[in-house]
């Protein structure tokens, strides 16, 4: 746990370096593909004091100056499978976005979307020191938090304070100054697979880049693609990625839950893949020209040259209906959001007073997606795009770069973290100060 | 996985665009600011740099060089459009113009740029009779000397010779005889032309005196003399020596003072203008005063 608090520092501090720098590198590596853009900060608000919104969202204060994409090798469920081929794959979007930007990047935001990420909501309250509440109150508050057993080889990703509790009063989002007796705080958790997030660690690393932070990629592309409105009064973000399903909660503009389904758009094109009998880069073409979930009597009609590549092509000149593509593809991705709902019931999505469902990322550009969710899911589902951010290219604009956005936006603003907070003083280690005056005394 | 040992990409299969691991470093190198503008900028300057200096390193070279860039100066200067053939001398009478030729020795043609302008008024105006000159290179190649002559105000007699003085009190030139410029006023003594202004003004003063005044005299460098013919003679004060004149020349209308047998009229005193009597004027005097006094007895 200290160690943690030490790494999340530490990447905190690069951060803070890179801002300096006023350049910075996000790293998105999926399933399917490695996105990486270059941000420069040196907008007209870089001067601005701590308090107050900047226009356009505080974003104006970076540019995207570079951005490239690549295929994804190497990685399976959003974790790093091959590490070789992962590294290829970062260094060729690193590099492309380089050229791009014209500079060199060394600092470098990344997202895990799979990882088996896990949730909880953890509690604890303190006595006030003093009259009012000060910045450390709060790091006590936050250390005071009850751990709960995270189980082997489990890390903290997230831990962010949503919610602060001064005696009778709740719902505080900075209780700094304000006058009470006892403090309590809610805190949301998130923890993944220590192993998953070292090897993503250790492919950046071999990269010759520096880590300066980690995010989970449900929640930012939950920040991406969820707007103001969603995020206050309560949304759930489903960010259809190639590998994985991230699914995220957003209540008062603070992630109270995440999750992500193993499942995803690379499934679909599996499954296509096998019951076509096609190749894999074929079945994907497929998928993406005639894809989708809700079949019509046209599309019995729709015949699509699936065009196998056995090396027979006189006599391998198969077709199948748009309708059976669609009969393939549909129980999968029926599958997923069922998967998606399950994990929401799971979180007590219903007892919210909004339940706005928003559909992101690459999968979920299938056609007819949103009639298929809201059944599902319920009726308010929507499909979501990410914010548009300055300098982006318009192919970087779709819903399958939600988490690369996010985590631009996420590198602009990153929301207050456990260890954004002071360390409490009493629980620096003493011990070796004591052993240090017994020495003295002992020796003379 | 893929095979380890043997990685022989099969024909048509597509080239990885991934970059190996020292080519991703190398363009990371190339792209940081400091290498990137030393490559850049550095080092084709060094480079030029270290070509130029190898090849000036040598002795001939230089020289070479440096004919080379005289070679082109000059030949660029002596183009006929800059090249001056005549100078025109205006403003002044021949005289002058013949002395403001010779002193500005060119060798006509030159190249205008071989002129230094400045310097020539400089040698122009120095020469006597010019007040001003303007020097300036019309088209066509024509020299042109804009002269404002100095104007004689006086004629200055230092001993035998007679100079021409303008109203600052330079000497213009030099003058045979008194004859010949008759219209000046003459001023002598020494430091006359030191208080030329003073002396126009008394000029200027003499009104109805003027044809008999024959010039004015600086006594011991501090007042002036008015002569006037029949050697007559009016001594001014050093202070307001107008004023005085002006009261004699007032005297000389109402009592035709100066019609009179006097030889000096001696104005230094202002309360009491003093007279000296001619010789006639004197013999009669006393004649007359021996009768009065004889008549008297």
């Amino acid at each position: 746990m200290k160690q943690l608090y030490e790494t999340q520092r530490a990447m905190r501090n690069m951060r803070k370096a890179a801002l300096q720098r006023g350049l910075i590198a996000i790293l998105d590596v999926g399933t399917s593909k490695v996105a990486c853009l270059v941000l420069r900060f040196d907008g007209p608000e870089r001067s601005r004091g701590e308090d107050g919104v900047g226009s356009l969202a505080g974003q104006s204060s970076f540019r995207v100056i570079g951005a490239a994409t690549t295929r994804s090798r190497g990685v399976r469920f959003g974790e790093v499978d091959a590490m070789q081929e992962t590294e290829r794959a970062i260094r060729t979007a690193v590099q492309a976005a380089q050229k791009m930007a014209g500079v060199r990047v060394d600092h470098v935001i990344a997202c895990l979307s799979g990882a088996r990420p896990r949730s909880y909501g953890l509690a604890g309250d303190v006595n006030v020191n003093g009259e009012v509440v000060s910045g450390e109150d709060i790091g006590r508050v936050l250390a005071a938090c009850d751990m709960p057993d995270l189980g082997e080889g489990r890390e903290v990703l997230h831990a962010q304070p949503i919610n602060f509790n001064l005696d009778h009063r709740t719902g505080m989002s900075d209780p700094r100054g304000h006058a009470g007796n006892v403090l309590s705080t809610d805190m949301h958790l998130l923890s993944v697979d220590a192993v998953a997030m070292q090897n993503l660690f250790q492919c950046i690393r071999r990269c010759d880049l520096e880590l300066a932070g980690i995010a989970s990629s449900a929640y930012v592309s939950g920040i991406s693609s969820l707007v103001e409105d969603e995020q206050e009064l309560g949304a759930a973000c489903i960010d259809m990625g190639g590998g994985s399903t991230g699914v995220s909660i957003f209540m008062k503009k603070h992630m109270i839950y995440a999750d992500s389904v193993r499942m995803g758009g690379d499934h679909v094109t599996q499954d296509i893949s096998m019951g076509l009998q096609v190749p894999h880069a074929i079945a994907e073409r497929i998928k993406t020209f005639y894809g989708g979930v809700v079949a019509t009597g046209m599309d019995d009609r729709e015949q699509i040259e699936i065009g196998g590549d056995t090396g027979d092509w006189e006599r391998d000149r198969r077709t199948v209906s748009r309708a059976e593509l669609i009969g393939i593809m549909r129980p999968r991705v029926e599958e997923i959001l069922e998967e998606a709902r399950a994990r929401l019931d799971a979180a007590g999505f219903e007892y919210l007073p909004s339940q706005q469902i928003v559909l992101t990322g690459g999968a979920s550009q299938i056609p007819g997606l949103d009639g298929l969710a809201s059944r599902i899911l319920g009726q308010q589902v929507r499909l979501g795009r990410p914010l548009r951010v300055q300098g982006l290219p318009q192919a970087a604009t779709g819903p399958a770069f939600a988490a690369a956005v996010g985590l631009t936006l996420f590198a602009a603003h990153p929301q207050d973290e456990w260890w954004d907070f002071e360390v409490p003083t009493e629980s620096y280690p003493s011990r070796s100060l004591k052993r240090a005056v017994k020495w003295f005394k002992d020796n003379w | 996985m893929r095979p380890l040992i043997g990685q022989r990409e099969p024909q048509g299969m597509r080239h990885d665009p991934s970059p190996s691991k020292w080519q991703y470093r190398y363009e990371r190198w190339m792209l940081t600011p400091i290498y990137r503008r030393l490559i850049r900028t550095g080092l084709p300057v060094l480079m030029v740099s270290a070509l130029v200096g190898i090849y000036v390193m040598d002795g001939d070279r230089r020289q070479a060089i440096s004919d080379g860039y005289n070679d082109m100066v000059r030949s660029f200067q002596q183009r006929p459009e800059f090249m001056l053939s005549a100078m025109a001398v205006d403003g002044v009478d021949t005289e002058t113009a013949t002395a403001i030729r010779s002193v500005l020795n060119y060798n006509f043609p030159v190249s205008s740029f071989d002129l230094d302008l400045e310097e020539g008024r400089r040698r122009v105006e120095e020469v006597a009779v010019v007040e001003r000159a303007t020097l300036r290179i019309k088209p066509g190649g024509i020299l042109q000397v804009l002269v404002t002559p100095r104007v004689p105000v006086a004629m200055w007699r230092q001993g035998d010779a007679l100079h021409l003085v303008d109203a600052s009190g330079r000497v213009i030139a030099d003058v045979q005889s008194r004859g010949d410029r008759a219209e000046l006023p003459l001023i002598a003594g020494d430091g006359a032309k030191d208080a030329l202004t003073e002396a126009m003004s008394i000029f200027a003063a003499a009104g109805p005196v003027a044809p008999r005044v024959r010039g004015l005299v600086r006594m011991g460098e501090r007042r002036w003399d008015v002569v006037l013919d029949r050697d007559q003679r009016i001594l001014l004060p050093e202070t307001d020596a107008v004023t005085s004149f002006e009261r004699v020349v007032v005297m000389s209308q109402t009592q035709d003072l100066l019609e009179r047998d006097v030889a000096v009229v001696d104005m230094r005193n202002k309360d009491r203008p003093t007279l000296r009597l001619g010789e006639s004027g004197a013999a009669e005097m006393r004649r007359i005063n021996a009768d009065v006094s004889g008549a008297g007895n």
